[in-house]
C-alpha cells in the first residue's frame, strides 16, 4: 500500500505565469476510497488554480466535517487552511475574510455539512454574499458514517441497503438562487471539462459562488437505484450554459456569434464566454434561471453548467464597509487605538 | 488509433526499457528484486541463464540497459543495473547444484567452436546439456577471448573471469587450446556436423604515418599490447606514452600504461571529447588516474631522432558537422602540436580476418571482408558453418557476442534436427501474473524511492597504479546494493487495463504522479500525442490504447514516465487496472532456470532427447 505519493513528475509539466506547475498545487495522497469523486473536484482544484496562476499561499481553504471536508488536504498543500466545525465553515470563513479580504477563499462542504447541520450557516452567508468559491460535493449520503441518506437525496432514490428515501431533497441549488446568490453552478465530478472552467470562473466572481458538484460516493452511493451514481449522473445530466473562461490577462481572439454565445466581463478583468445549449435560458435572468431548473427537475434531469451570474450586486465586503487593509498589516496602534478612543465610541453609543 | 494488442509478447516487453535495450534481454528488473531480497544466489542464476557471465558483465558490460532505464528519463541518472549485477555475482553461493546435467550419452552429434570466447562458450552452454560433443579450438593457453586478452586485470581480475569460464568448460567441452586453427577447410573435412566460428575482430588497425617504420620498435597496436600484458610477455613501457584513439582500448591502454611505468600518459583523439566513443565512466576512471585527453587532434606524423621515436606531431581540427550530423573534420590551420612519446600505442579500431578462411571453402564474403551471415540465423552460406560475436558482424561488445552465441545455439540444434533455422525458431517464454495480494498490496515493493544514484566506491589510486592486477572498482556492499536495487521502478510489473471494469471515475488519471493516463475521444497517432495530460513527445515511447468505453472515450496512457507505482491501480474502485508481472525470457535450447511472474524454477534438462 502506497503511504505517500512519489516525488516524480513528468519532466516535461507545463508551467505557469508564475513558473509553478501543476505539482505546486496538489496535496497529500488522499486518503477517501479509491474512486471517490471528491478526489476529482480536489484533481479540477489543482488545475483550476495553476490555470489561474493563484500564487498558492494567497488562498485559504476552509471545510467542514464529512468525506468532503477532508478533500482540502488533499489539494493546495501550500496553502492556508482551516478544517472547521461541523457546519460552521461559513461562520469561520467569515471571520477569515473579514480579517484578510485579499486571500482566495475555497469553502469545501458537503451535502451533510451544508444541507442539513449547517443548513442555517449555509442560508446566511449566501444572503450576505461573501466573496468564496463555496463548493459542495454532492454525493447524496453520508459516506463518513456508513452511507444513511442524505438531505439531497432525491426521493425515491435508493439506498445501498435496498431502502427507498420517502423525503423531498434539498437543492442547494434551487435555495441559493432563491435566497440572493450571484453565482450558482452545477457540475459532475466525472466531467472536468466542465468543472474547471467553472471553478475558475466561480474564483474570479467577486461575491458568493456556489458551486454543487454531483461526486459520486462508489462505496455507499453508486448502485443501480441510487441517483448520485457515476452512470445516472451520466445518463440524466443535461449540460445547461457552457463555460469558456478567459482571464483578464489574455485577449480573446475567438469571434463569437450572436444568439447562442456571449460574452461577460467579470470584475477582475476577465471574461467569461457563455454558449448556450437552451435558447430561453439566460443565465443573468434569475427568474428564467428558476424555470429552467424547474423544468429540468420536472424532467428527470440533472441540469449542469452556470444556471446564474449578477455581477452587478455588491459583495460582502462593500456592504459592511470593511477596512480595506488585512488586519495583519495594520500597526498596533491603528488595531488597538487605546482608552481615549474606546471612550468615544462609548460616548457615541450613550 | 486501434487498440493495443497487449497480447502481442513485445508490447510490453518494450515497456521493460532495460530488458529491451539488452542484446541477451537479461530480465533486469526480475533480478534486481532479488538482490533486494538478499537472494544473491538466484540473482546470479537469473543472470547467468541469460548472459552467461554475470561476474564479468557485472564489470565490464558497455549496459544498453542504462541509458534505456526509465529512470534516466526521470531524474538525472539510471539505475546501477551493472553493478548490482557485480552486486549478486559477488554475494552468491555455491550454483554448482542448480547447473544442468550433462548427459553422460551424448546424442552422436559433433561440433566444432573455433576461437574460445563468449559467443563461442555461450554456445557450448546452451548445447552441451542436450548432448552435443564439442570441440572448443583456441590458439591462446587459456579461454575467454578478448575478455582474457583484451581487458585488464585491474578492471576484470583473473579469478572471476576463470571461474565463468570454467562453469561452462566444466561441462566437458573438449578443448583444443594453443592450436590455432589454419584452415577452414581442414576443419569441414573431419567429421563435424557444424562448425561455429567465433574467432572476434583479431586484427588492431595501424596508422601509416610518416615515421611510421622507422619508429617501430616503440609503435604498438594497442590490442596487440593489451594482449601481451595479459599474458605477460609485455611488462613494461617508456615515461611518456602517447595513446591514439577515444574507445575503450584506447582507455584500457592508457590505464595499462600508467601500471607498467608510464608517468605522462595522454590520450589524443580526432574526434571532440564528448564524441568519443568510449563509455562515460571509462574516460572519468582513465583521467581520474592523471590521463588527460587531447580531442580535436590528427595524427601528422611519428618523430624520430637517431632512428628512435621521440614524439608524434598532430594537427589542431574541429568538428563540423552537416545537415544529416554526417561529421567532418577540418583544420584549424594553427601550427602542429608536437607532443613528446617514448612510446605510442595505436587504438584506433579493430577489425574481423579470416586468412584462415579458404576462398573455396564455400564461405560468402562480401566486399568488407565480412562474411555474409543470415541476421536471425547466424548461418552462413555454408550451411555447415555459422557465426557469432565480432566474427559475424563486427566489433560490438560481450554481451553482444553472448545474444549472437544464444540464437546461434538455437540455430545449430535446429539444424542438426533437421529443422528450418529461420522460420522454426522458438517463441520466447513470457507469463503474465497479477502481483494484488489483496486491497492495496502487491507483492512487488511499489513504494518508489527518491534516492540518488550510488557510486562505486574505488581503490585509492596510488595503491591502483602500483598493482597492475588490483581491481580498481571495490563494488558495492550488500547494503549500499540493496538501496539502489529499490531504486528500480519495476517495469516489469505492467499496468494493465480491463475496460469492462471501468466506471470512468478519473481517479487513475487524477493520482497518477507523472499524469500518464488520459481518457479521451480516440484520434491517430499524432492528433492524440497532443491532447494528453502531458506532453507525450517520446515517439520512441508507446500509447496504450484501450477499446471505446461507454462515453465514447479511450484510456490513453504514456508508457513513457509511468513509475509502475501502482496507484492508478490503487485508486481503482473496480480494479479495472491491475499492476501483472510480465516475464519475457529468451528462449534457449536448453532452458536451465524458468522465470515466471509466480517464482523462480529450475528446470532439470539432463537427457533431452
Amino acid at each position: 500500500m502506497s503511504f505517500y505519493k512519489p516525488k516524480f513528475r513528468h519532466p516535461q509539466l507545463p508551467s505557469n505565469a508564475l513558473g509553478f506547475t501543476r505539482a505546486e498545487y496538489e496535496g497529500a495522497l488522499s486518503t477517501l476510497c479509491a474512486g471517490c469523486g471528491h478526489d476529482s473536484i480536489s484533481a479540477a482544484v489543482v488545475q483550476a488554480c495553476w490555470e489561474l496562476d493563484l500564487e498558492p499561499h494567497r488562498i485559504a481553504k476552509v471545510s467542514g466535517i464529512g468525506c468532503s471536508s477532508k478533500s482540502p488536504t488533499y489539494f493546495l498543500n501550500k496553502s492556508h487552511g482551516f478544517n472547521s466545525v461541523h457546519g460552521r465553515m461559513p461562520s469561520v470563513a467569515t471571520g477569515a475574510y473579514v480579517a484578510n479580504h485579499e486571500l482566495t477563499y475555497i469553502g469545501v462542504s458537503g451535502d451533510g455539512d451544508s444541507a442539513s447541520i449547517g443548513m442555517g450557516q449555509f442560508a446566511h452567508v449566501v444572503r450576505r454574499n461573501m466573496n468564496m468559491l463555496y463548493m459542495v460535493e454532492n454525493n447524496g449520503c453520508y459516506g463518513l458514517t456508513k452511507g444513511q441518506d442524505s438531505a439531497t437525496a432525491d426521493e425515491g432514490s435508493r439506498s445501498k441497503a435496498g431502502a427507498i428515501n420517502p423525503f423531498e431533497n434539498i437543492d442547494l441549488v434551487g435555495v441559493a438562487l432563491e435566497i440572493g446568490a450571484t453565482f450558482v453552478a452545477r457540475s459532475f465530478s466525472g466531467d472536468k471539462e466542465q468543472l474547471v472552467p467553472l471553478i475558475k470562473a466561480a474564483i474570479a466572481h467577486r461575491g458568493f459562488a456556489l458551486l454543487d458538484v454531483i461526486s459520486p460516493c462508489v462505496t455507499f452511493n453508486n448502485h443501480h437505484g441510487s441517483t448520485k451514481s457515476y452512470d445516472y449522473t451520466r445518463e440524466h445530466v443535461q449540460t445547461g450554459n457552457i463555460v469558456d473562461f478567459v482571464p483578464s490577462r489574455s485577449e480573446i481572439t475567438a469571434h463569437y456569434g450572436e444568439g447562442q454565445n456571449h460574452s461577460l466581463n467579470l470584475h477582475d478583468g476577465s471574461v467569461l464566454n457563455l454558449s448556450k445549449t437552451a435558447p430561453d435560458h439566460d443565465p443573468q435572468d434569475r427568474r428564467q434561471a428558476i424555470n429552467a431548473l424547474a423544468d429540468s427537475r420536472d424532467a428527470g434531469q440533472i441540469l449542469t453548467g452556470l444556471i446564474y451570474i449578477d455581477t452587478g450586486e455588491p459583495d460582502f465586503h462593500s456592504m459592511m464597509k470593511i477596512n480595506d487593509k488585512p488586519l495583519n498589516s495594520l500597526s498596533q496602534d491603528q488595531l488597538c487605538p487605546g482608552n481615549e478612543a474606546l471612550q468615544k465610541i462609548n460616548q457615541k453609543l450613550r | 488509433m486501434r487498440p493495443t494488442d497487449i497480447k502481442n509478447p513485445e508490447y510490453f516487453h518494450k515497456v521493460v526499457d532495460c530488458q529491451y535495450a539488452c542484446p541477451a534481454h537479461t530480465p533486469v528488473p526480475e533480478y534486481i528484486r532479488l538482490i533486494a531480497r538478499r537472494r544473491f544466489t538466484e540473482a546470479y542464476l537469473v543472470n547467468w541463464e541469460s548472459n552467461v557471465f554475470p561476474g564479468v558483465l557485472g564489470r565490464t558490460c558497455d549496459r544498453p540497459c542504462e541509458p534505456a532505464c526509465r529512470r534516466g528519463r526521470l531524474e538525472q541518472e539510471p539505475v546501477a543495473i551493472c553493478r548490482l549485477k557485480r552486486v549478486a555475482a559477488d554475494n552468491k553461493g555455491d550454483i554448482t547444484t542448480y547447473l544442468p546435467d550433462i548427459p553422460a550419452d551424448k546424442n552422436g552429434k559433433r561440433i566444432a567452436l573455433i576461437g574460445a570466447g563468449p559467443a563461442s562458450l555461450t554456445v557450448a552452454r546452451d548445447l552441451m546439456p542436450l548432448g552435443y560433443s564439442i570441440d572448443l579450438y583456441d590458439e591462446n593457453p587459456k579461454a575467454g577471448g578478448f575478455m582474457r586478452s583484451q581487458i585488464p586485470s585491474f578492471r576484470l581480475p583473473e579469478t572471476v573471469l576463470d571461474e565463468e569460464v570454467g562453469y561452462v568448460l566444466d561441462m566437458g567441452v573438449n578443448q583444443f587450446f594453443q592450436q590455432r586453427v589454419d584452415s577452414m577447410k581442414a576443419i569441414l573435412q573431419q567429421p563435424y556436423d557444424a562448425v561455429f566460428v567465433g574467432t572476434g575482430a583479431p586484427r588492431g588497425r595501424d596508422l601509416d604515418l610518416p615515421g611510421r617504420q622507422e619508429a617501430d620498435a616503440n609503435v604498438h597496436i594497442g590490442i596487440n599490447w593489451l594482449f601481451n600484458v595479459a599474458f605477460e610477455h609485455t611488462s613494461s613501457i617508456g615515461k611518456n606514452v602517447i595513446v591514439l584513439g577515444g574507445g575503450n582500448t584506447a582507455m584500457d591502454c592508457c590505464r595499462t600504461a600508467r601500471r607498467l611505468g608510464g608517468e605522462n600518459v595522454c590520450v589524443t583523439v580526432r574526434s571532440t571529447y564528448d564524441d568519443m566513443k568510449a563509455s562515460p565512466w571509462e574516460k572519468e576512471d582513465a583521467q581520474r588516474e592523471d590521463i588527460p585527453f587531447y580531442p580535436d587532434h590528427t595524427p601528422l606524423s611519428f618523430v624520430c631522432e637517431n632512428g628512435k621515436l621521440v614524439g608524434m606531431t598532430f594537427d589542431r581540427v574541429k568538428s563540423v558537422y552537416d545537415d544529416d550530423g554526417k561529421r567532418r573534420l577540418e583544420s584549424t590551420g594553427e601550427e602542429p602540436v608536437f607532443i613528446a612519446a617514448d612510446d605510442v600505442i595505436v587504438a584506433v579500431g579493430q577489425e574481423v580476418a579470416f586468412p584462415w578462411i579458404e576462398a573455396d571453402a564455400g564461405i560468402d564474403f562480401d566486399d568488407w571482408g565480412q562474411p555474409v551471415v543470415d541476421k536471425v540465423s547466424f548461418q552462413s552460406s555454408h550451411e555447415k558453418v555459422f557465426f557469432g560475436g565480432d566474427a559475424a558482424f563486427g566489433p560490438e561488445n560481450i554481451i553482444t557476442a553472448v545474444a549472437h552465441g544464444h540464437q546461434a545455439a538455437i540455430s545449430l540444434d535446429l539444424f542438426l534436427s533437421g529443422k528450418d533455422v529461420v522460420n522454426t525458431r522458438p517463441a520466447p517464454n513470457v507469463s503474465m501474473v497479477s502481483t494484488k495480494m489483496g486491497i492495496h498490496e502487491w507483492s512487488y515493493d511499489s513504494t518508489v524511492t527518491h534516492d540518488q544514484r550510488f557510486s562505486v566506491p574505488h581503490l585509492e589510486t596510488s595503491v591502483a597504479l602500483s598493482d597492475r592486477k588490483a581491481e580498481v572498482e571495490l563494488g558495492f556492499d550488500t547494503d549500499i546494493g540493496f538501496h539502489e536495487a529499490e531504486r528500480c521502478l519495476n517495469c516489469d510489473v505492467q499496468t494493465v487495463f480491463i475496460e469492462g471494469k471501468c466506471i470512468e471515475c478519473d481517479s487513475c488519471v487524477d493520482i497518477c504522479p507523472t499524469n500518464c493516463i488520459t481518457f479521451t475521444t480516440n484520434g491517430d497517432e499524432s492528433d492524440l500525442r497532443g491532447r494528453l495530460s502531458a506532453p507525450a513527445d517520446d515517439l520512441d515511447q508507446d500509447l496504450y490504447v484501450s477499446d471505446t468505453l461507454p462515453t465514447e472515450r479511450v484510456m490513453v496512457k504514456d508508457e513513457n514516465v509511468c513509475l509502475h507505482c501502482g496507484l492508478c491501480a490503487e485508486r481503482c474502485p473496480t480494479a479495472a487496472w491491475d499492476m501483472q508481472q510480465y516475464t519475457y525470457q529468451v528462449t534457449k535450447p536448453s532452458q536451465v532456470i524458468n522465470i515466471d511472474a509466480s517464482g523462480i524454477g529450475f528446470h532439470s534438462v539432463s537427457n533431452v532427447p
